[in-house]
């Protein structure tokens, strides 16, 4: 076992894939000179063209992986910051997303879109987003969300084998943080949630940064007798409802914990999922905790409290055991 | 098919082309001709849901760059995709299934006027974003580069995708990598109703080619030959790994943007227009342009056989079975995950 960073996971999953398959390829802007550090040494060991700086055009180089995707080689495009992705969206959308669909199955994309989440930082309302939902409402598309270094690593090494687009939404106040990784290889599935903690009272799903939140929020709740169970999905497309519904017929109650906004959100959908096919099994409201519908303020006096952590999460949980 | 002769001839390009060429060539233009005016009756008796963007009047600029190519090489293009795959060689059986919805059209009836490529023939996607196939084909120009194949990818993109930031990004990026690809405009002179001198400054577009460090030429595109030249020259720069170059070809589509009703009484351009460039229709110059080196018995010969061709493909398309419903599920993924489908309420 090793101990590293999220973001030195996310760079060992890159390096490994690169040195597998020389038809990975890492670009972006930036990705050579290694400025947030995933991509350190790679120039040095895969050269200029596969490790692939591109000029400030996000619309048109998402189109050039989709380009070279089509034709056998498998881009890793790293946005740097998931607000630029708007800029490439319709790319995602329109090429990514539809190709293989639309020309009835005579191609198909295996690209990788890694885009970093940075909140609660003080960059502001154009460089905030947490933005997955959104591409969750894309069909063709897959939408992943890891919580820490190893599935950061394991999840990252899936979708480069994958052989459709993966977006990897990296939150961005986890890229320091320190987890435990085997040494030898492996992948993680996607479409199969993580149990972070056994429970039997409330279950917390939660997606992110929010899955540790949560875990420190469900440590608290013990202590009080209130046994919670914290369902990290892993990934958002595909989304393991099985898991989330056998943890609802057991605890009857449900809290979904999202840093994303609240209307069409993650929460949302994973709410009416359940009310729809879990409805019998609850004993209380479903509830939601997320960003308000508002934009993100610079000043940390103003965005401090949008996101919920580990004490909103606790009193959530609580609300949901009164009458 | 007519047997191939296969000596050298010459013509006013100079350039000494096989007369077996030349008549693959005119029998290409034939298919999109005869394939788009069978599409126009599809659709005149509502066989056809949706649009159908015809390429009849720019048969000359779709063969002659297409047939600039070799069979291995890729070619990426956009909304009036009829013409594009037939000029790189695509089946038109195939072809004109997908025009009706059916489940051995190319795209199993998946993507049909707006969406004809056939992947088998290096027919990398007809987009209908305008502009966005421009950085799809650069990205294709990229792999080739990267996989060390000497593959060329040629761009179709209309007058109209021009003022698209996507040209901008895509001609950068093929400038700044050097990469095989080669831009060949189709000005049209109309984005929709729009005249291109009311959405440009410039009324060439290869004039910008010039802020990439790229060359450029500008052709008759109702010239069948002369596109043939222009991108081949710029196929054999593309190939020794000297970049992209962009061609302009001016040309003219006799039919409005689309079929149907919308633009009956529009008068954004004027019959005289029309009929003067009627007059330069791309197959009849093409026919005189070979009449000293192919007997006319040869060419009518062919004309028979594209219109036996394309009867026949309809008779393919007409008999063949519409897909299964349950075939709306399938190709949304390439590695298969649970796909929620929805319930559906029919009260």
């Amino acid at each position: 076992m090793a101990n590293v960073t999220f973001l030195e996971a996310v760079a060992q999953a890159q390096r490994e894939e690169m040195a597998r398959d020389e038809s990975v390829f890492l670009m972006g802007e930036d990705v050579s000179g290694n400025v947030y550090g995933s991509s350190g040494g790679l120039l040095d060991e895969f050269g200029p063209q596969r490790v692939l700086d591109t000029p400030i055009c996000e619309s048109g180089f998402t189109g050039v992986a989709i380009g070279a995707a089509m034709v056998g080689m498998r881009p890793i495009v790293d946005y740097t910051i998931a607000s630029f992705m708007y800029l490439a969206t319709d790319q995602l959308v329109s090429m990514a997303a539809k190709s293989s669909y639309m020309y009835g199955g005579q191609t198909h994309i295996p690209a990788v879109f890694r885009a970093a989440m940075f909140y609660n930082g003080g960059i502001a309302a154009q460089h905030s987003d947490r933005n997955y939902s959104m591409y969750m409402n894309v069909p063709g598309l897959k939408v992943v969300v890891p919580s820490n270094p190893y599935d950061a690593k394991g999840l990252l090494k899936t979708a480069i084998r994958d052989e459709d687009p993966v977006l990897i939404f990296e939150d961005g106040n986890l890229w320091g943080q320190k987890g435990e990784i085997p040494d030898e290889e492996y992948l993680l599935p996607f479409g199969q949630a993580n149990i972070c903690h056994a429970g039997s009272d409330v279950t917390i799903v939660a997606i992110a940064a929010r899955v540790g939140e949560s875990i420190k929020a469900a440590e608290a709740l013990a202590k009080e007798g209130i046994s919670a169970e914290v369902i990290d999905p892993r990934t958002l497309v595909p989304l393991d409802t099985a898991t989330i519904l056998e943890s609802v017929a057991k605890t009857g109650r449900l809290l979904l914990v999202d840093q994303g906004h609240r209307t069409c959100g993650a929460a949302g959908e994973i709410a009416a999922m359940v009310a729809e096919k879990g409805f019998w099994n609850l004993q209380a409201p479903i509830k939601r905790l997320t960003a308000p519908d508002m934009q993100i303020p610079f000043s940390s006096a103003l965005e401090r409290g949008f996101y919920p952590d580990a004490a909103m999460i606790a009193l959530a949980a609580r609300e949901l055991f009164e009458e | 098919m007519c047997a191939a002769v296969n000596f050298n001839i010459s013509y006013w390009g100079g350039m000494s082309v096989d007369q077996s060429l030349l008549l693959e060539m005119y029998r290409r233009m034939g298919l999109i001709r005869h394939f788009d005016e069978a599409v126009q009756k599809l659709f005149n008796s509502g066989r056809i849901p949706g649009s159908a963007h015809l390429s009849i009047g720019q048969e000359g600029e779709v063969v002659g760059a297409c047939m600039a190519l070799r069979e291995d090489d890729y070619m990426v293009g956009n909304h009036r995709s009829h013409g594009h795959p037939i000029g790189k060689g695509a089946g038109v059986n195939a072809l004109m299934a997908e025009i009706l919805g059916k489940a051995t059209g190319v795209n199993q009836g998946k993507g049909g006027s707006m969406h004809l490529a056939d992947f088998s023939v290096g027919s990398l996607g007809e987009s209908s974003i305008v502009g966005s196939g421009l950085p799809v084909a650069v990205g294709a120009a990229l792999g080739s580069q990267m996989q060390g194949n000497d593959r060329v990818t040629l761009c179709f993109f209309g007058d109209g995708a021009s003022n698209q930031g996507y040209f901008h990004e895509a001609m950068n990026m093929a400038a700044l990598w050097k990469l095989p690809v080669v831009f060949l405009c189709e000005n049209n002179g109309y984005g929709v109703t729009t005249p291109n001198n009311r959405a440009a400054a410039l009324e060439d577009i290869s004039a910008r080619a010039a802020g990439y460090g790229t060359p450029s030429s500008i052709v008759d595109g109702q010239q069948c030959l002369e596109v043939y030249d222009a991108v081949t020259e710029a196929v054999e720069r593309a190939r020794r790994g000297d970049g992209p170059t962009l061609v302009e070809a001016k040309t003219y589509r006799y039919h409005h943007h689309s079929e149907g009703p919308l633009y009956d009484n529009m008068t954004y351009r004027s019959d005289e227009e029309l009929a003067a460039w009627k007059l330069r229709d791309p197959l009849l110059l093409f026919r005189e342009q070979l009449a000293d080196s192919v007997a006319v018995a040869d060419l009518d010969r062919m004309d028979e056989q594209v219109k036996q061709d394309i009867a026949a493909a309809l008779e393919f398309a007409e008999q063949s079975p519409l897909p299964e419903p349950e075939e709306a599920y399938t190709h949304l993924y390439r590695t298969p995950v649970a796909v929620n489908e929805g319930e559906l309420s029919n009260g």
